[in-house]
């Protein structure tokens, strides 16, 4: 009984990460065929989907490399893409962090996806660890792979755009966060977060305004010491 | 050569970053309710980063098709529908309306 039930969770997650990996190899595709149309070598858009391994960042260096942004301008924009990784590791860090092997192995897979799936997985921590694992090995493969096949082979497959593929990683991020969201306060909190996201993303560089969002967390806070009185 | 030092230098700054996390989490002592305050953070941060790409793409309105999508593929997300048909449907949609001319 309980085997069955645990051999039918694994086959949720696998079928879930399944879908995760096909959004996430058809965005590899799109990095590695932009960075071959804007004149890289096939070698290092490779380099840095294996070293890097963040999606955003990637796409927002190496556009602001190939349009002679400057070597500053393009690691800083990526460095500030990638700040929200500082919370994501407060918050499911714990789950790898075991042996030094599994530390080091463990920091390199630290994504949205890994963190989403982590916190989806609620207070479970055998779960939340296959999740993170599971996740992140197959997306980093899959990542590496795409990105490749993109640079060698981009010109010849379909624009992501008209199929719709670029609503498939913010719908299943969403997707994830839903469990999380069904407590009210970290509904409001996301709320007013999102909020505030929105309108600093007017002026701010990318990756600040998702960072002013945990600002939304004071309304946890006030709840928090009424429920102390 | 400027391409190889940005890759480099992204990949080293992106590691640390990502190091910085557990470690600020070992200094501080959690208490059950910090805890759930730090996993709140994380969540917060994803639904405002999917919010944002959402409606807004480089800093401008995103169109009426792409929030659409992520839209019924969180509707079905909310009716606990499995993550490849919330993919699915999302994509399908988008895709739909662009189809009929809807940017």
């Amino acid at each position: 009984m309980l085997t069955s039930l645990l051999r039918g969770a694994d086959r949720a997650l696998l079928r879930d990460v399944a879908a995760l990996a096909a959004g996430i190899f058809v965005a590899a595709i799109s990095f590695g065929a932009i960075a071959s149309a804007q004149g890289v070598p096939w070698w290092q858009s490779s380099a840095m989907s294996a070293l890097v391994f963040a999606g955003a960042s990637q796409f927002a260096t190496m556009g602001i490399m190939t349009t002679g942004g400057g070597l500053l301008a393009g690691v800083a924009a990526g460095l500030i893409l990638n700040l929200r990784h500082v919370p994501y590791g407060m918050a499911v860090g714990g789950i790898y962090w075991t042996s030094l092997r599994s530390k080091l192995v463990g920091t390199h897979l630290l994504l949205d996806q890994t963190t989403a799936f982590a916190l989806a997985a609620g207070d479970d921590r055998r779960r939340a660890r296959t999740a993170f694992w599971t996740v992140g090995l197959t997306l980093f493969v899959t990542w590496n792979i795409g990105t490749v096949v993109g640079a060698l082979a981009g010109q010849f497959i379909a624009d992501p755009e008209t199929l719709g593929l670029d609503a498939a990683l913010p719908a299943i991020l969403l997707a994830l966060v839903i469990p999380g969201l069904r407590d009210k306060r970290t509904l409001a909190a996301g709320i007013v977060g999102s909020g505030v996201a929105l309108g600093t993303s007017l002026f701010l560089p990318a990756g600040l305004p998702v960072l002013l969002a945990l600002l939304g967390l004071v309304v946890m806070w006030r709840g928090g010491t009424k429920e102390a009185r | 050569m400027t391409m190889l030092a940005a890759i480099f230098a992204l990949a080293v700054g992106t590691y640390l970053i990502r190091l910085s996390g557990p470690l600020l989490r070992k200094r501080m002592t959690l208490s059950a309710y910090t805890e759930k305050v730090v996993k709140a953070g994380a969540t917060v941060v994803l639904l405002a980063l999917t919010v944002t790409s959402t409606f807004l793409v480089e800093g401008s309105w995103a169109g009426w098709a792409l929030p659409a999508g992520v839209l019924v593929g969180g509707a079905l997300a909310w009716k606990r529908a499995p993550l490849a048909v919330v993919v699915v449907a999302a994509a399908a949609t988008t895709a739909l309306l662009r189809l009929v001319g809807v940017a």
